[in-house]
């Protein structure tokens, strides 16, 4: 089975949009609180190699997308998790199934301020010790 | 002149420091040991400790974390210690200037000696840097 | 009880240029654990591409790494033409024929320079200086080509900056003709030394398994049989119009990827002068004016492996958002494991088989909590690491070691 119908079949309504920018680029939506197993499934058992994330600032909120590859084909699936309402912005750590993720969840935690629960080591990665608490750089600066 | 300044130009032993730099100047610094330019039959040499060095060469465009450290290790230069701007990052910040992880310019954290501006300088220039220096320490 | 000593390297040897910083754990001469610590090189280039507009931000990007500079502009200006439907679309052939010949030649002096300094770590310091002299030429090469041995500015979204001209081929032709005995050289004296197959083999292992939990990539993965590259599995540049092959190796230590890198080189060699040959005539450039809304990925295979960018796009001439993912970000990061189990004598080189772009990934520092009281610098360590060489050469010579 092609891993594309593998990934639609086995994860099946935790899919909440599927979108197909060109023949190696799919972008998928899942929900909050689906992206551990999604991601677990993906990394083990589809055995996708893990590329990173990247954490957005959007206007209701913010979206993290996993950008994970399959290399035999080339085609990158970066699934889409929104993190709307109310701060301060939180998720599960994927990094329990997947050490390759632990430092960019780090990241994205100092630099958003997104809060990766269960995370092993959230700690700074980038940023001087000193850095002041509750300054994230990469969020756009309130006018 | 200082004496001990006037010293130094028989032999410069030169300590490298990088804070926040992405690295071709760091690599172009190193290229000058190469055979092409082998400035070691100048006397010129990389030291593995700042406490014997007469030169510092920083690179980088001062990164926050960096210059705590690059502080430390000036003041733990003997002096005298002439410092050398190496790239256009040392120098002026280059493009991050108005960077959130980018601290003040160089010269403001410390004394420059020589600025050697080029992104990066080729091994030339930096060459040419250090002669410069030699000459203005021996009056020329 | 165990006698629990730190020992840090860096953050400032003067032979590993970036600033890094590692701590390792040792008990003995084992070490038992490190601590990473990065962020000495961190000028935050993300943040900065949002105030940058899209012409500017290929600019930005080369200075993540003086080494693969090539790289991220590349990776950053696929991410671009991704969202207008991908290089083939955009880009004049002459232009994809032109960024293949720079990334390859930046592969070429990218693993020298890594050849010269793996060298100087375990002691070789003639195999430093001549994998820098040959280093030399193909810096010319850049020079001619792009103005600049270094930072070349040669990438813009839909094409390339400048030309290569006629009389510019057998110049870059003849180059390569005598990086080819050198290379061959590096190959030989590399694999059939049995003091640096002892010092080498068996050394700083990193599993498939853990290769494959670290997600690494590049030479990195490939010595650890992951048979993975950019370059083919979602093509780039004329790559899949070349023949070139893949070098992959099982064994997951530092020779293994040792040898990758000797015969990427060679690969190398092969995929520019194809690319000469084939070089079709045309522009060099599409004159994109304008980037839609929308999100693209880009990603080409570095010296050290996969460099990932994303872009979002909002149709104004300013990228919402850049995600730059350097390839060392994921190397640097198997180090925790590579490191452990082995003796402080391989711990240099082990960290440095990863090739680490530090600038690109941020300077890996390993840390923890003080216990030992004993202090060592990068400098000590390099001299033990050397120091075991002389040992091994010994043992070699009086027979104790079997390397036929």
């Amino acid at each position: 089975m092609d891993i594309r119908d593998k990934i639609k079949e086995k994860l099946g309504s935790k899919i909440t949009g599927w979108h197909e920018h060109s023949s190696r680029r799919v972008y998928l939506n899942v929900s909050r609180q689906d992206i551990f197993g999604v991601a677990e499934f993906l990394f083990k058992q589809a055995a996708l190699r893990f590329s990173t994330a990247s954490a957005t600032q959007i206007p209701s909120g913010f979206e993290i997308v996993y950008h994970f590859s399959h290399d035999a084909s080339g085609t990158m699936y970066s699934v889409r998790v929104l993190l709307e309402g109310a701060e301060p912005p939180a998720v599960d750590s994927i990094t329990p199934v997947c050490s390759a993720a632990e430092w960019i969840e780090r990241e994205m935690w100092e630099m958003m301020g997104v809060n990766f629960k269960n995370h092993p080591n959230l700690k700074r990665l980038l940023l001087a010790e000193d850095w002041p608490d509750g300054n994230y750089p990469l969020r756009k600066k309130e006018d | 002149m200082d004496f001990r300044l006037k010293a130094l130009t028989k032999s410069i032993w030169v300590f490298h420091v990088s804070a926040g730099s992405c690295n071709n100047c760091d690599i172009e610094i190193l290229d000058c040991l190469t055979p092409r330019f082998d400035v070691e039959r100048f006397g010129i040499q990389l030291v593995g400790s700042v406490r014997h060095a007469d030169a510092l060469l920083v690179t980088g465009a001062m990164n926050k974390k960096s210059i705590p450290r690059l502080k430390k290790i000036y003041e733990q230069a003997p002096k005298p210690c002439v410092v050398v701007a190496c790239g256009i990052c040392a120098v002026s910040q280059n493009m991050f200037r108005y960077s959130y992880n980018v601290g003040e310019p160089l010269d403001k954290i410390i004394p420059v000696d020589v600025y050697i501006p080029g992104c990066p300088p080729k091994p030339e220039a930096i060459i040419a840097g250090i002669v410069k220096l030699v000459k203005k320490i021996r009056g020329k | 009880m165990s006698h629990k000593v730190i020992i840090p390297i860096g953050p400032y040897h003067p032979l590993q240029e970036e600033p890094e910083f590692f701590q390792l754990y040792v008990e003995g001469e084992k070490v038992v654990d490190i601590d990473i610590i990065i962020g000495y090189n961190h000028r935050g280039i993300e943040k900065l591409s949002e105030s940058k507009h899209f012409d500017q931000v290929a600019f930005l990007v080369e200075r993540i790494c003086g080494i693969c500079s090539s790289s991220h502009p590349y990776a950053y200006v696929l991410a671009v033409e991704d969202i207008l439907g991908g290089e083939a679309a955009v880009v004049p052939e002459r232009a994809v024929y032109i960024r293949t010949v720079v990334d390859e030649l930046q592969r070429i002096h990218s693993h020298l320079l890594w050849l010269g300094l793996a060298g100087h770590f375990i002691g070789y310091n003639t195999v430093w200086m001549w994998a820098w002299k040959y280093r030399e030429p193909v810096l010319d090469l850049f020079e001619m080509v792009t103005g600049n041995r270094n930072n070349y500015a040669m990438l813009k979204v839909g094409g390339v900056r400048r030309d290569i001209k006629d009389e510019d081929i057998p110049v870059i032709k003849k180059t390569l003709d005598e990086l080819v005995p050198a290379v061959k050289m590096f190959e030989g004296a590399v694999i059939d030394d049995p003091v640096i197959r002892a010092r080498l083999e068996g050394v700083g292992i990193l599993t498939r398994e853990q290769a494959i939990d670290y997600s690494v990539v590049g030479p990195t993965a490939r010595a650890s049989g992951l048979d993975m590259d950019v370059r083919r599995d979602d093509p780039y540049g004329a790559y899949s119009r070349l023949d070139w092959n893949i070098i992959v190796e099982k064994t997951g230590d530092i020779f293994a990827k040792t040898v990758i890198r000797i015969r990427e080189m060679q690969e190398s060699i092969r995929i520019i002068r194809q690319c000469l040959d084939k070089l079709p005539p045309g522009a060099i450039d599409a004159d994109v004016k304008d980037i839609p809304p929308g999100e693209g990925i880009g990603r080409v295979e570095a010296p050290r492996g996969e460099c990932f960018h994303y872009i979002k796009s909002d149709g104004t001439n300013r990228p919402v958002r850049h995600k730059i993912r350097a390839p060392s970000y994921m190397n640097v990061a198997s180090n925790k494991v590579a490191v452990i189990g082995g003796t402080i004598s391989d711990a240099t080189i082990t960290l440095a088989a990863v090739d680490p772009c530090y600038c690109c990934t941020e300077r890996v520092a390993v840390m923890r909590r003080d216990t030992g009281a004993k202090v060592m610098n990068g400098w000590d360590l390099i001299k033990l690491s050397q120091e075991k060489t002389a040992r091994l050469k010994e043992e070699v010579n009086n027979g104790r070691i079997d390397r036929g």
